[in-house]
């Protein structure tokens, strides 16, 4: 493929151009097939991470239970944590902001495509290697939390799978926060100011900020503990001087702006779909983008909440105390906002809508029981108990799962091109909400009860009983609406009603292209003059405030003003050159690989370190001298194949 | 080739002769700090002139050498956030353990 | 070095703040990297008298040495900007020369710290021997490994201007890895105010 202008022309390992079938999956760095395998892999992640917890509940279903020993127990317990978290909530939202970010600014793709490929192929093998412990004597079973000084002290090497499988998994998420930042900063469409842009971009801008500065310090805990565990170092090793606190501090510096990370992208979902069903702009949107910020930025000074049984003493947990129960203040306000979004709307009950507002209720729950744990004295009794599982399971499924199911339900027409049903959509939610209640409101009552967590089993006569069986049928109820909701969306797959480009008659510019959407996104990059721009382009409001269809033609005129006239250059550009799309490239792949060889030359082999480490030299040179895009492809517009 | 309107952002652009400057005037504060170490007198005041003066060596290479002055502000808000957030939260951790009675052996905590 | 234009040689593409894709993502990570160095270097000032019955700060640094290492690494620096500023006025050549300059103190700084940790460890300060000692020795031994990549990444685009690979705005990728290079300079000049100076 010799052409004039600058592209590589490789004669050995030739630039990847398959448009179908695997080795397209395999090679793309289109965001839009990168966000679908996020979303199949976290999906499949969760259905692991639920079969774990389906076990754990089966063995405390009654007391004294046999299912599994107290070592399968323990690394149960762990990988579930660690599995729910890394490997479902988190990409699971990438998923749905890989997908959707570039569509909801007006852009072709994210700043660094083959980034964002190398992003998701470090996230799945990172997850592999995680998981390969199982079979290679044993899973982490020191919590996800990991606690020093016993992670550095437990036999075998799921700890050490723990410290390497995270670490790779960071990097896949350092790397794809770098990209949105750059992205929404700057790839925004002509008039798409910050404060346009819709509650979800604001938020994946929100929690990229937290992944950035959060992941380094987990990363040097991280690498501490692996130095602990293979090189004899004594950070945390009280023998030898080493304070276990430390540990602590660097964790949860991390673990806590990481609970933000988990919620606020499902609060930016919730934050689109509620106005969208409800056919009224967002209530109150700049005190939902700030609030949002200052729950990111607030979040910083609220880590040592999980400390408060470690003996830091008063000063410091009084501050601490305080600060967490002051961030209950801008969480509240966009609860509010939400209901006031609600209140007064033309709402339309669909699945979607269900499931949002299922997160603002289940939500507040789970604040709540939070506020509780702010108190100390409170915190001091329900530390280690059932409650805090109650509360973590209230914000993070009653939270973050339940908004990533609205956010599935509302674009699932956009990313398909077909509709999910929406009476079997209501099942599921309705089977899932029951079975969540039934599954953790028990909790809180367990942990005031005095039933520790991380144990295997409970003695009888402690009154545990009723409500642990309770746990467990509501368990196995949320499991069965798992699958009705795979029921769903295998019969949708060939027979269900086809979407078009705006089944819900929403507001956002992702609605404006058709589902699912062409590879280069826009024919044309929209020029943006309002918030919800695309319900500015369907309708105007008259001076009661009802909107109405604008008629052909239109209330808004074509011609770009004088002080956006700078701004259309790019697509002045693209009328010249045609629609550049950037190229399959196979270099992501090959660097992410580096990565687990060289977590297992650490483990195993130094040789395999060494190979692993030369893999991703090569692969990041090959990378870099590669570029973005090849110049002779298709042109989009004319569809005239290259020379 | 660099073309002119890709530093159109970048006003007041230092040459040659105005970086090695700067580098004199770095290794001249490097000579003090290493001179004030040794010397006796002033050892009472060390820690807070060595803060300064690596303050201004950090200044001078991350606002000249980096080229931050002369850049966007974005640049340096990303960049300032991340330097705040970590001397704020770190000073809070070590602060911690100081209140605690320093860096001693202790039982392992509950936490959660 | 951004999406889908460059690949044209065509002008510089337009971003919504006017800047450049990479050098955007560049200070970010480095932002990121402000937060790494702070957790090792508050690592190290826990644990700095935590000695255990292994030699102290006080028995093994030696300051003239790491002085010297420090104004090497300073140099380094000017060498870098040099660099750049030669490619911005359109002389690859000097580039290449001031670049070779960079890495080769940079690997003179690199093989001064395995000399300082290599006498360390014949002194009875090794990785294992103390809290101490494992904080000293990772948090300078990850210092290092970043100016070696940074060393890495020079020699790179040394090769890649000499086999004319750097493509039409060969400015960008000196003035990123410059960026990057003067902010382990920047980083070593507080772990050399708060190791080895501050008491």
């Amino acid at each position: 493929m010799a052409t004039a202008a600058a592209g590589t022309d490789r004669r050995y390992f030739a630039r990847p151009t398959a448009k179908t079938g695997w080795w397209a999956w395999m090679t793309t760095v289109d965001h839009k097939k990168i966000g679908i395998l996020y979303g199949f892999t976290s999906f499949v992640f969760f259905i692991i991470g639920g079969i774990q917890a389906l076990i754990m509940r089966s063995q405390l279903a009654t007391p004294d239970g046999e299912v599994v020993s107290a070592a399968m127990y323990n690394q149960l317990f762990t990988m579930h944590g660690l599995t729910m978290i890394f490997l479902v909530v988190m990409p699971m939202g990438t998923a749905l902001i890989n997908f959707l970010l570039p569509l909801m600014i007006g852009a072709r793709d994210v700043a660094f495509p083959r980034l964002n490929a190398f992003s998701y192929w470090v996230f799945l093998l990172g997850g592999l290697f995680l998981y390969s412990s199982f079979i290679l004597g044993g899973a982490a079973d020191g919590g996800w939390f990991g606690y020093a000084p016993l992670n550095r002290e437990l036999p075998g090497n799921g700890m050490t799978y723990y410290s390497l499988g995270l670490q790779i998994l960071g990097i896949a998420s350092l790397a794809g926060a770098v990209n949105f930042i750059v992205t929404i900063l700057n790839m925004r469409a002509p008039g798409m100011t910050l404060m346009r842009m819709p509650v979800f971009v604001w938020m994946t801008l929100v929690v990229s900020f937290l992944l950035l500065f959060a992941l380094p310090v987990i990363g040097v805990a991280l690498w501490q503990l692996m130095f602990d565990r293979l090189f004899g170092t004594s950070f945390y090793d009280p023998g030898a001087g080493g304070d276990p606190l430390l540990w602590q501090h660097l964790f949860w510096l991390f673990g806590h702006p990481e609970v933000y990370i988990m919620i606020l992208p499902a609060m930016g979902i919730v934050s689109e779909v509620l106005p969208a069903f409800a056919r009224k702009p967002l209530f109150g949107y700049p005190a939902i983008v700030f609030a949002g910020a200052a729950i990111a930025f607030m979040g910083w000074g609220v880590w040592a909440h999980h400390m408060f049984a470690a003996g830091l003493g008063p000063v410091a947990n009084s501050a601490f105390a305080l600060s967490t129960m002051l961030i209950a203040v801008p969480t509240g306000v966009k609860i509010f906002n939400w209901i006031g979004t609600i209140w007064g709307g033309a709402v339309r009950l669909t699945t979607a809508f269900l499931f949002a507002a299922g997160f603002v209720s289940m939500f507040i729950i789970g604040g709540l029981s939070g506020v509780t744990h702010s108190i100390v004295p409170h915190d001091a009794q329900q530390t280690d108990t059932y409650y805090v599982v109650g509360h973590l399971h209230y914000v993070l499924f009653g939270g973050s799962i339940f908004g990533l199911f609205a956010g599935l339900y509302y674009w699932w027409p956009k990313f398909f091109g077909r509709l999910l049903n929406e009476r079997i959509g209501k099942l599921h939610f309705w089977m899932m909400i029951i079975g969540f209640n039934l599954t953790f409101g028990p909790f809180h009552v367990l942990g005031l009860l005095g039933m520790q967590r991380r144990v295997y089993r409970y003695a009888p006569g402690l009154g545990f009983d009723m409500w642990n069986m309770l746990a467990t049928i509501g368990a196995f109820t949320i499991a069965l609406s798992i699958v009705v909701f795979l029921v769903n969306a295998v019969l949708t797959a060939r027979r269900g009603e086809q979407a078009g480009a705006d089944p819900w008659d929403a507001r956002t510019i992702e609605w404006m292209i058709p589902s699912p959407p062409p590879e280069h996104n826009f024919d044309e990059i929209p020029v943006i003059r309002h918030r919800d721009d695309w319900w500015h382009r369907k309708y105007i409001t008259d001076p009661k405030g009802t909107p109405a269809p604008v008629i052909a033609g239109g209330a808004d005129a074509r011609e770009i003003p004088a002080d956006e006239r700078d701004n259309a250059t790019a697509s002045e550009d693209e009328q010249a050159h045609g629609i550049h799309l950037p190229s399959p490239s196979y270099y992501p792949l090959v660097t992410a690989v580096g990565l687990p060889m060289a977590g297992y030359g650490i483990l195993y082999q130094p040789l395999l370190l060494a190979a692993g480490f030369l893999i991703v030299l090569v692969g990041a040179f090959g990378w870099v001298l590669e570029p973005p895009a090849e110049p002779a492809r298709r042109d989009r517009r004319t569809g005239a194949e290259p020379a | 080739m660099s073309s002119p309107e890709v530093h159109h952002e970048e006003g007041n652009h230092p040459g040659p002769a105005q970086y090695v400057r700067i580098a004199v005037i770095l290794f001249v504060i490097t000579i003090i700090e290493v001179a004030i170490y040794y010397i006796e007198p002033l050892q009472g005041v060390l820690v807070p002139m060595l803060i300064v003066f690596s303050l201004l060596k950090f200044v001078l290479v991350v606002l000249w050498f980096m080229h931050l002055r002369f850049d966007t502000r974005v640049f340096t808000w990303v960049f300032v956030s991340g330097i705040l957030l970590t001397l704020s939260v770190f000073a809070v951790v070590l602060l911690t353990f100081f209140l605690q009675g320093g860096a001693a052996p202790s039982p392992p905590g509950l936490g959660g | 070095m951004s999406a889908a234009h460059a690949a044209h040689g065509a002008p510089e593409p337009h971003t919504s703040t006017g800047v450049d894709n990479v050098k955007m993502a560049m200070w970010t990570f480095l932002g990121s990297e402000c937060l790494f160095f702070g957790s090792l270097i508050s690592t190290y000032l826990l644990y700095h008298d935590t000695t255990g019955s292994g030699p102290t700060s006080a028995d093994v640094y030696d300051i003239p040495f790491t002085s010297i290492s420090s104004f090497v690494l300073l140099m380094s620096s000017l060498t870098m900007v040099l660099a750049l500023s030669s490619i911005q006025q359109g002389n690859p050549r000097a580039m290449r020369i001031w670049l070779t300059a960079t890495a080769f103190l940079g690997l003179t700084f690199v093989g001064g710290q395995i000399f300082e940790f290599t006498t360390f460890v014949e002194e009875g300060l090794t990785l294992q021997t103390s809290p101490f000692s494992s904080a000293f020795f990772v948090l300078t031994g990850f210092h290092g490994a970043h100016v070696t990549i940074g060393v890495l990444m020079l020699l790179g685009v040394v090769a890649m201007s000499s086999f004319g690979r750097l493509g039409p705005d060969s400015a960008r990728p000196v003035e990123m890895v410059g960026l990057y290079w003067h902010f382990v300079d920047v980083v070593w000049i507080v772990i050399f105010t708060v190791v080895y100076l501050i008491p």
